[in-house]
C-alpha cells in the first residue's frame, strides 16, 4: 500500500479505514471475473489497468466520497448522483442518450458498477482506497473528492497509476491550475470563476468600497477561493479587514467570530464549506454577526440553506447547479425528475457534478471506442462543445477544466418559499467564458499520455 | 488588530471555550486515573449526550428535560458499557483498551448516523437564554454567558462528589494506588462501575448543553475528542483540577492566539502541549507517583 502521496497515516485511523476498505474490496473483488490478458488485441502494451479492467463484460469505477466528518452530507450527495449515472448508463436511460448520444446500456456495451469508498475527505484515505480499487478491482475511472485536497490527491494518483480521475466537488484553482494532470478532468465551478461571476452582483448589491472579512478553511480549496475573491473585490475598491483562517472541521468558530465582529467589516464572506459553513454561519448569527453585515457565499454548499434554517435568506451565493434552472434548461428537467423519483428530494450540486462528470467521461469512451486511457483523454482534448445539464459546455484542452456556467443565488425569505426545498433565487446564469482565467494562468502543466 | 477590547473578549470567549473543555476532560481524566483505561469512545458520548437531548428535546419542549435525559442517557451507555466491554480489557494491555474504545466509539458515531442521518441538527437554547447581551466591551451570546454558569456548578458539583463524599475518596485513592485500595477490601470493581458512569455523565452533559452553540452531527465528538487529550495531557493525566487548568489554558491559547494569527489557533494548542512535555511530563497537575 503506498503511502508517498500523502505520508503516513496515524494508528488511529488504521481500524476504520481497514474496515471499510476490506469489506468494498471483499465485496468487489468477489464480482470480478478473472479473463486472461490477451481476450483483446491491441497494439499498444498494457498502461494502468488497461486492459485489464475492460476485459470482462463489467467495468468498475472506484468512488472515494466522505461519507463522515465535516463534508459527509455533501459526499452523500455526490454518492447518489454517481449511483443514478451509474444506473442511467447500464439502462440507456433518455437523459444518458441526449448527453452522450452513442451510449447504449453500459459503457462500450459493459455493464458498469461503483465501488465506493469512505475518504472522511482526507488525502490518504481517499488515495489508499482507490489504490486498492486498482489493484483488487481494475478499476478503469476514479471519482470522488469533496476537498480539493482529496482531488490533488488523486490527479496525482491517477497521473502515475495511469488511471483516469474525474473529480467531483472541487472548488481550488489548483486542481486544473498548478496540479492539474493529463489524467484528471473537472466539470464544476471553482474559486477563480466563482470569484469572478458573483463579484459583479455583490458589488451591485452593496457598491464599491467596501470593506470585507473573510472566514478561510486551511487548505487549497480555501486559501485559492479567498485570493479569487480577494482579488476581483479589490479591484473594485473593497479592502480586506480580516482574513480568519480555520482548521478543516474546527468545532467552535466564536475566538474566529469575535475578530470579524470587531473588524468593522460591511461584508462577510465565507469560504468554508460542509459543515465547517453551516456551523459557523449558525455561530455568526449567535454572535450578531449576520446583524451588523451582509453575508456572501462565494462558494455554495449543498444543503447550507436547510441545515442553517432561514439564515441563507437574502444571501448571494455562486453555485454549480440549483433545480430551478429546469425552466431553462430541459435535460436539467429530466435530471431533477429522475432523482426524486429515486431519492425523494431534489437534486443539489454535488450531486449533478458527479452524475456530469460519469457521463462526460461515458461519452468520451465511446467516442474513443476504447477504454485505453491515452485515446479516452485524446477524445476528450477533442470533444468541442457538447451538452450538458446546464447547456452546452467544453472542457479546455490545455488544462481539463470545463468552461460552463456558474449560477448566482440569493436566498429566499421563508414567505416567498413555493415549497420546502425552494429555497434560492436564480439572479443570473453567468457563462463560464467569461469568468474563467487563462489556461495557463495558474501554472497547469498536464504531463505525458502514458 | 490587537487593541484592549478585543484582548478582553478574546480572553473572556477563552474563558467560556476552556470551561466546555474542563468539562469534558475531567470525565476522561478521571475514567483514566482510576481505571488506566483511556476511554477513546469519550468523544461519542460527547456526541451521544447531545442527540439523547436532542429526541428529548423533541419530544417534550424542555430544554431542562434535554439535558437530564442526555446526561442519564449516557451515564447508562457508560455503565453498560463498562460491565459489557471494559472490564474484560483490565488486565489487557493498553493498545487493546485503546482499540476497543476506539472501536466503540465508530459504533456509537455510526448508528447514530444511522438513525438520524448525517445532515446537522440544532437545539435551541432556552428562551429565557436566548439573544444576545451587550457586556460594555462587547456583544456575547446571552446563552454561552450562562454555560460559564451551568458549567461551574457542574464541576462544582464533581468536585463535591470526588473530594466530599467516600466514593470520592476511594477514587482519588484509586488515582494514586488501586492495588493498595483493592487490598484493604474495597470493592475496586464496583467503583470502577461509577466512576465510568459519572465519567461518561460528564460528557453527556457537556453534549446537551453544549448543544445550543454547535449542531449537532455524528461526527462533532472527533475534534474535541482531541483537543481534551491535550487538556488532559497539559493539566495531568488522571488530576480533576487538572483538567480544569488544562481546559481553561486551552481555550485562552485558542481565543488569543486567533486574534493574533488565527491559522496558529490549534499550531499553539499543540506546541503549549509538546512544552508540558518536555518540561513537566506529567503536565500541571499530575501525580507523579501513579505506576
Amino acid at each position: 500500500m503506498s503511502n508517498e502521496l500523502t505520508g503516513k497515516s496515524s494508528l488511529l485511523d488504521v481500524s476504520r479505514r481497514r474496515l471499510l476498505q476490506a469489506s468494498a474490496g471483499l465485496a468487489g473483488g468477489m464480482m470480478l471475473p478473472s479473463f486472461p490478458m490477451s481476450a483483446l488485441a491491441a497494439d499498444q502494451p498494457p498502461l494502468g489497468t488497461w486492459p485489464a479492467g475492460s476485459q470482462g463484460d463489467t467495468v468498475y469505477i472506484g468512488s472515494t466520497s466522505p461519507r463522515t466528518g465535516t463534508y459527509a452530507v455533501q459526499g452523500e450527495d455526490e454518492i447518489k448522483g454517481a449511483e443514478l449515472a451509474v444506473e442511467h448508463l447500464n439502462t440507456a436511460h433518455d437523459l444518458v442518450k441526449q448527453l452522450s448520444p452513442k451510449t447504449k446500456k453500459g459503457v462500450l456495451g459493459k455493464q458498469v458498477k461503483l465501488l465506493v469508498a469512505d475518504s472522511a475527505a482526507k488525502p490518504n484515505q481517499a488515495v489508499q482506497a482507490q489504490q486498492r480499487f486498482i489493484t483488487e478491482n481494475k478499476i478503469v475511472l476514479m471519482t470522488g473528492s469533496t476537498s480539493s485536497a482529496v482531488a490533488v490527491a488523486l490527479n496525482k494518483l491517477a497521473q502515475r497509476e495511469k488511471v483516469l480521475y474525474v473529480a467531483q466537488i472541487s472548488g481550488s484553482n489548483d486542481t486544473t491550475g498548478k496540479d492539474c494532470v493529463r489524467y484528471g478532468f473537472r466539470q464544476c465551478f471553482f474559486g477563480e470563476m466563482a470569484a469572478n461571476a458573483i463579484g459583479p452582483v455583490v458589488v451591485k448589491a452593496f457598491g464599491k468600497n467596501k470593506k470585507a472579512a473573510y472566514l478561510t478553511p486551511d487548505y487549497t480549496y480555501g486559501h485559492t477561493t479567498t485570493a479569487s475573491v480577494e482579488k476581483y473585490l479589490k479591484s473594485q475598491g473593497w479592502t480586506t479587514v480580516t482574513n480568519q483562517v480555520s482548521p478543516l472541521g474546527a468545532p467552535d468558530y466564536s475566538s474566529y467570530l469575535l475578530n470579524v465582529a470587531n473588524s468593522g467589516a460591511d461584508v462577510l464572506i465565507n469560504v468554508n464549506w460542509g459543515h465547517d459553513c453551516v456551523l459557523s454561519t449558525q455561530q455568526a448569527k449567535q454572535f450578531g454577526v449576520l446583524d451588523k453585515m451582509k453575508l456572501v457565499v462565494p462558494y455554495q454548499v449543498p444543503f447550507l440553506a436547510r441545515e442553517t434554517g432561514g439564515l441563507m435568506e437574502d444571501v448571494y451565493a455562486a453555485t454549480d447547479y440549483w433545480w430551478t434552472i429546469e425552466d431553462k434548461f430541459p435535460l436539467a428537467k429530466l435530471f431533477n425528475a429522475a432523482f426524486e423519483k429515486k431519492y425523494g428530494y431534489k437534486p443539489e450540486w454535488g450531486a449533478e457534478n458527479a452524475y456530469m462528470g460519469i457521463v462526460h467521461w461515458a461519452r468520451m469512451v465511446e467516442d474513443a471506442g476504447t477504454f485505453y486511457p491515452p485515446d479516452v483523454i485524446k477524445a476528450w482534448e477533442k470533444s468541442g462543445t457538447i451538452p450538458s445539464l446546464v447547456g452546452d459546455v467544453h472542457y479546455r484542452p490545455e488544462d481539463h477544466q470545463c468552461v460552463r456556467p456558474v449560477i448566482i443565488v440569493k436566498g429566499k425569505k421563508k414567505a416567498d418559499m413555493k415549497n420546502k426545498e425552494d429555497w434560492y433565487d436564480i439572479v443570473d446564469i453567468v457563462p463560464g467564458d467569461g469568468v474563467i482565467q487563462k489556461p495557463d494562468a495558474f501554472g497547469c502543466k498536464l504531463g505525458d499520455y502514458t | 488588530m490587537i487593541n484592549w477590547a478585543n484582548l478582553v473578549s478574546q480572553m473572556f470567549n477563552g474563558l467560556v471555550l476552556g470551561a466546555l473543555l474542563a468539562l469534558i476532560s475531567s470525565g476522561l481524566t478521571i475514567i483514566y486515573g482510576t481505571l488506566g483505561v483511556l476511554n477513546l469512545a469519550h468523544g461519542a458520548m460527547f456526541m451521544l449526550g447531545g442527540y439523547a437531548g436532542y429526541v428529548a428535546y423533541t419530544y417534550t419542549d424542555s430544554f431542562l428535560l434535554a439535558v437530564i435525559a442526555g446526561s442519564l442517557f449516557v451515564m447508562v451507555v457508560g455503565v453498560v458499557m463498562e460491565r459489557v466491554v471494559i472490564r474484560h480489557f483490565y488486565g489487557r494491555p493498553d493498545e487493546d483498551q485503546l482499540l476497543v474504545t476506539f472501536g466503540l466509539g465508530i459504533c456509537f458515531v455510526e448508528v447514530v448516523r444511522l438513525l438520524f442521518g448525517s445532515l446537522s441538527l440544532t437545539v435551541p437554547p432556552p428562551k429565557a437564554f436566548a439573544g444576545i447581551t451587550s457586556l460594555g466591551f462587547m456583544f456575547y451570546p446571552t446563552y454561552r454567558l450562562w454555560l460559564v454558569a451551568i458549567i461551574a456548578a457542574a464541576l462544582l458539583v464533581l468536585f463535591l462528589i470526588l473530594y466530599r463524599t467516600r466514593i470520592g475518596m476511594i477514587v482519588r485513592a484509586g488515582i494514586e494506588d488501586s492495588l493498595m485500595v483493592s487490598s484493604l477490601g474495597i470493592n475496586v470493581y464496583r467503583v470502577f462501575m461509577v466512576v465510568f458512569g459519572i465519567g461518561a455523565m460528564a460528557a453527556g452533559f457537556a453534549g446537551i448543553i453544549n448543544a445550543p452553540v454547535v449542531s449537532l452531527t455524528p461526527d462533532m465528538g472527533e475534534a474535541i475528542l482531541v483537543q481534551t487529550f491535550v487538556v488532559v495531557v497539559i493539566g495531568g493525566v488522571g488530576s480533576f483540577p487538572g483538567a480544569i487548568l488544562g481546559g481553561l489554558i486551552a481555550g485562552e491559547i485558542i481565543s488569543i492566539t486567533s486574534m493574533i494569527n488565527p491559522g496558529y489557533a490549534y499550531v499553539m494548542l499543540f506546541a503549549a502541549m509538546t512544552l508540558v512535555l518536555l518540561l513537566r511530563p506529567h503536565g500541571l497537575l499530575g501525580a507523579q507517583s501513579r505506576g
